[in-house]
């Protein structure tokens, strides 16, 4: 770890021009010191925003909630009104990490949280998202976990988190600030896919500070799932995740979506295949398409070639789930 | 008996247990020291060739760093094999911290930086520059068998003819299992707290399974005979990961010598993946038997890594010889050196690995015959071992079959494979025989009186959580008539009796009969030296015909005549016996052996291949269970380990780097909580006169062995697919 200075600002502008370019906001931690400790983030400053009132979740005018950036993902999950009206954010979320981690982390830094790339996280390799150019030994080397979907030549590398695969799911908007003021951006608009920068993790500009999330209204409570599959019952990340969820009208679908994780840079959707399931009755055989054109083009390498076939299975079983309720 | 009520054979919590979770045992990485340095290890980054330059100039300039120590300014140390052999050392040439230019094999530590604090040290580490050259190196044992030679191991001879007994053979099964490299990972990370004295002689804090063992190897190393003393009292788990000396210690030296000051040096998680593991192999078996499920001939190869320096062995292979009746019988154990460290003892070594292939080989073999698994094994039950020629001192696996399968409620069980689904989870039954040996090393330990007449024995042995201070203060109880609470076992210290590595499952056979029979001369002595006294009413009077209580030595039939023990204690001095005990004659006409049969149920998702292991049954014949609390927990440990085995652990190589590259708990993955079910274990008692005074085998290894191989098993019984490559992950499953 690197020597660095510290700041803890008690308001959102404040924080905001504390920024430099070699400046990293903290919050819960849980993955910026495990960085920072490993040699792969050597940020000269840290801006603690934990004295920033981004703790809420409010109900916005439109009937969806509005949830702080600092909620903690043990607060959210457990919340109320989320596991009420979002059951598969709360599912989601309650996949991920452990309750001690949970604890800590927040709703803003979980969606900035870096990839689990064995590489990337050993400074002693070559990684183009660590150091752009220096290549990435993942292609031929050990790529189980890696991505089946919108990878590049540069990077093969997945986003780890589950809280963000229920919340493209649900078509979230995320809210920053920044120096020029505050901007919404679409969830499936925040991540990105790694390309040539695989560097970059998201859409947010230099010094940008996520605020918040709001959901909209639209909640599908009635029927949803999320499945998650892994190596082991706790604390390990997404093979493949999916986020379904169903509205139906007497056992035709009136309403689809499904983000799947663990298969790409950022949660994977497919509106336009979503919108061809609506009106068809909700069975095996449209899931089976949806999971079809969702994994078209997937390609995989020496080690996750499994994935492809496990994220089939997994679309048809957790769409099937979600039939059945909220599970 | 001489007591009252023995405290052995009783389920008495941990003596130490209070201290521990108070939070008041130390570890070898906690003494606090006056002026202490904190020292953080640089590791190389390539597998194979030399340093050509290192520049640390950058990480000397940081303020509060004291130095760095590479292989161009460490102090002088030895360069013969000799001096660095320890007493777990493989043959070959031990490797040799900061020697010389040479890379040995990737994360070598080539560099200690060492400054006022961990954060520092670490920090300055990260500004080190080096130059290598680099040279081809070769990690893979899949792609390098053409390497391979014949271990230097001392294997049984062919018995009978296995070749053409194989031909003839109404039943045959010839299958091949791989097992990847494991690492111990002990919660408790490796650490040395080096404290320079004054005389420049060392007291060192080490985390080790042998503080003998690591007294020697600083003494010869570094020359220093007599001058070092090792300290250990508390280990949080090593799994055999503290049986060598690891580099972290004799680095820690280097810079306390160097600097003539207090040093400490501690691995992070990540560096413990730079020193010894479980060896890569590849198991062949070959089974031959009549239709009715009478063995007929088993050939067993084991082929394994090793590194280029040393020729690492263990038992993988001599169980297909022992653990069965069969006629024909043939072993073979190949080595492939590799660009990488030395494997090392990991629990239950070789055991783990050869014992998982038998036992799979074996329900292959059963369902091939058509024959239940667990009658497969009652037919070809022996109790001689036919590898050492030698009938078992005892061998009640016959009973663990029993006892195992009817709590497991075996016989509910349908034979076919997929037979026993529930909605989506595929529900599988398999079970697996398991074995270790019994061994006795000799040992010493000393008995006293002290001023307050309480009873303190101590053996330079170490306590690595299995229970040791807990079952010695039980043994020396029982063997001196004295309550628990006026009993304290001493260990972890170099100057104590000599006592052997803790390994292998013999600490209480070894250690526990040196603590019993040092009691048992101590009370003869105070008997002798109350008897001096003119007209003792203890005259004539034999050990048996005395009785202590509340501080006082009596004779049973008249309590009245008494002496205070203190008063002994203060009139003659203290009273102090050392005794030694080596394995007894009597053990060299007999083999000796701990066995168990696991029962393991599995789930198994029909879509996505994921496996819970939701119970498991362990019937376990270890001689006498001197505590069946603390035995119990390492039955426990074993078993969770198992699945461990099964279902989780492998240590993933980027061979083209020739590094390993998931080196932390967040993606080498080792079972949590939600992973495991109801463990159930059961201690079927032996009373076995032979294998040593006490009777008791030792319970650390038997736990794991077999577990992995009930686990396939069940596997197999729940979805039809033989999965021969470990761990059994869930895309071996689609």
């Amino acid at each position: 770890m690197n020597p660095f200075t510290y700041a803890r600002p008690t308001g959102i502008d404040e924080a905001v021009s504390l920024f430099t370019p070699d400046s990293r906001y903290i919050a819960g931690g849980t993955n910026l010191l495990d960085l920072m400790k490993e040699n792969v983030t050597h940020p000269e400053q840290l801006i603690d925003i934990t004295r920033l009132p981004l703790k809420d979740i409010e109900e916005t005018t439109d009937g969806g909630l509005r949830i702080g950036a600092l909620v903690s993902n043990s607060d959210l999950a457990w919340d109320a009104r989320i596991e009420q009206h979002y059951p598969l954010l709360s599912k989601a979320i309650l996949a991920g990490a452990s309750p001690q981690l949970r604890n800590m982390a927040t709703t803003g830094g979980n969606l900035l949280q870096r990839t689990r790339c064995y590489y990337f996280y050993d400074a002693d390799t070559p990684c183009n998202k660590r150091e752009p150019g220096s290549g990435c030994p993942a292609r031929d080397g050990l790529n189980r976990i890696h991505a089946i979907l919108g990878h590049s030549e540069q990077c093969i590398a997945v986003h780890p988190s589950d809280m963000c695969v229920g919340l493209a799911a649900l078509d979230a908007t995320v809210i920053v600030k920044g120096r020029d003021g505050e901007r919404r951006i679409a969830f499936a608009d925040f991540h990105r896919l790694p390309g040539n920068e695989p560097e970059r993790d998201n859409t947010l500009a230099d010094g940008e500070l996520v605020t918040a999330v709001e959901l909209p209204a639209e909640n599908f409570s009635t029927h949803c799932a999320y499945l998650k599959i892994r190596d082991r019952q706790s604390y390990a990340f997404a093979l493949v995740s999916v986020a379904a969820a169903l509205q139906l009208d007497g056992g035709v679908i009136r309403n689809v979506r499904v983000a799947l994780g663990g298969v790409a840079h950022k949660p994977w959707r497919n509106p336009e295949a979503e919108a061809l399931l609506v009106g068809r009755p909700a069975d095996k055989a449209a899931f089976g398409e949806l999971a079809d054109a969702l994994l078209a083009g997937a390609i995989g390498f020496n080690d996750n070639q499994f994935k492809i076939e496990l994220a089939r299975r997994a679309i048809v079983r957790a769409l099937s789930d979600a039939v059945e309720g909220a599970v | 008996m001489t007591v009252k009520t023995s405290p052995v054979g009783k389920p008495l919590d941990r003596v130490d247990g209070p201290m521990k979770v108070q939070g008041q045992a130390k570890y070898a990485g906690e003494f606090p020291l006056p002026g202490l340095l904190y020292g953080h290890i640089v590791n190389s980054t390539i597998a194979r060739g030399r340093i050509l330059h290192i520049d640390t100039r950058a990480a000397e300039a940081v303020p509060g760093i004291e130095a760095v120590l590479t292989h161009e300014n460490r102090p002088p140390i030895a360069s013969y094999d000799k001096p660095y052999e320890d007493d777990d050392a493989a043959d070959g040439s031990p490797f040799r911290p900061l020697f010389n230019d040479r890379i040995l094999y990737n994360s070598q530590p080539i560099a200690l930086v060492v400054g006022e604090s961990l954060e520092l040290a670490r920090y300055a580490a990260s500004l080190i520059k080096v130059e290598y050259q680099t040279e081809e190196h070769a990690t893979d044992l899949l792609t390098n068998l053409d390497q391979m030679s014949t271990a230097p191991a001392d294997l049984p001879g062919p018995r009978g003819d296995a070749k053409q007994a194989l031909n003839n053979a109404a039943v045959k099964v010839e299958v091949q299992y791989t097992t990847p490299v494991e690492h111990h990972n002990p919660m408790e990370p490796h650490a040395s707290t080096v404290h320079y004295l004054p005389d420049g002689t060392l007291e060192v804090y080490d985390k080790t399974q042998g503080v003998q063992n690591c007294m020697r190897y600083l003494e010869d190393v570094f020359d220093m005979e007599g001058q070092i003393r090792i300290l250990t009292p508390f280990v949080g788990g090593a799994f055999g990961s503290g049986l060598r000396p690891q580099h972290q210690l004799p680095l820690a030296v280097m810079a306390a010598l160097k600097l003539k000051r207090s040093v400490r040096v501690s691995f992070a998680r990540q560096q413990m993946f730079t020193f010894g593991y479980r060896p890569r192999s590849i198991q062949r078996l070959t089974m031959g038997a009549s239709s009715d499920g009478q063995l007929q001939a088993i050939y067993h190869q084991a082929i394994a890594q090793t590194s280029r320096f040393e020729d690492y062995t263990e038992q993988q292979v001599e169980w297909s010889g022992m653990l069965y009746k069969c006629p024909n019988v043939t072993l073979d154990y190949q080595l492939v050196p590799l660009d990488v460290y030395t494997p090392l003892d990991m629990r239950a070594p070789g055991g783990t690995i050869g014992v998982y292939a038998l036992e799979c080989a074996m329900d292959e073999l059963a369902y091939a015959a058509n024959i239940d698994p667990v009658e497969l094994r009652q037919k070809n039950f022996t109790d001689f071992n036919a590898n050492e020629g030698k009938p078992y001192s005892s061998k009640a696996l016959l009973e663990c079959y029993e006892q195992g399968a009817e709590r497991f409620g075996w016989s509910k069980r349908t034979m076919a494979p997929r037979s026993m689904q529930d909605g989506h989870q595929l529900i599988g039954w398999g079970m697996a025989t398991g074995m270790w040996e019994a061994m006795q090393m000799p040992a010493s330990a000393k008995a006293c009186i002290d001023a307050t007449g309480k009873l303190i024995v101590s053996s330079a042995t170490t306590d690595i959580g299995t229970g040791t201070y807990t079952v010695m203060t039980q043994i020396a109880a029982e063997a001196m008539g004295f309550p628990m609470d006026q009993v304290e076992f001493k260990l972890g210290d170099s100057n104590m009796a000599k006592a052997p590595l803790q390994g292998g499952s013999f600490t209480v056979s070894s250690v526990g009969s040196a603590v019993q029979k040092a009691c048992q001369e101590l009370r003869m002595k105070l008997l002798d030296t109350v008897q001096q006294t003119p007209a003792s009413p203890f005259s004539g009077k034999t050990p048996d015909e005395i009785d202590f209580a509340d501080g006082w030595l009596f004779i049973k039939d008249a309590p009245e005549q008494r002496v205070k023990l203190t008063d002994i204690a203060a009139e003659t001095g203290a009273l102090e016996v050392e005794a030694s005990v080596e394995p007894g004659e009597v053990r060299d006409g007999y083999a000796t052996g701990t066995h168990s049969a696991v029962f393991v149920e599995v789930k198994v998702d029909e879509d996505t291949g994921m496996v819970k292991v939701s119970r498991v049954v362990s019937a376990v014949a270890a001689g006498r269970v001197v505590n069946p609390k603390t035995a119990s927990n390492q039955i426990m440990g074993g078993v969770v380990w198992g699945v461990s085995q099964a279902l989780h652990e492998e240590t993933q190589m980027d061979h083209n780097l020739g590094r390993f590259m998931n080196h932390s708990l967040a993606e080498y993955h080792i079972p949590v909580q939600a992973d495991i079910g109801d463990i159930d274990v059961i201690f079927v008692e032996e009373h076995d006169e032979i294998v040593n005074a006490l009777g008791s085998k030792g319970v650390g290894e038997i736990g794991i062995v077999g577990v992995a191989a009930a686990v396939s098993n069940a596997i197999f019984h729940a979805t039809g697919k033989r999965v021969r490559d470990l761990p059994v992950t869930l895309d071996k499953l689609m």
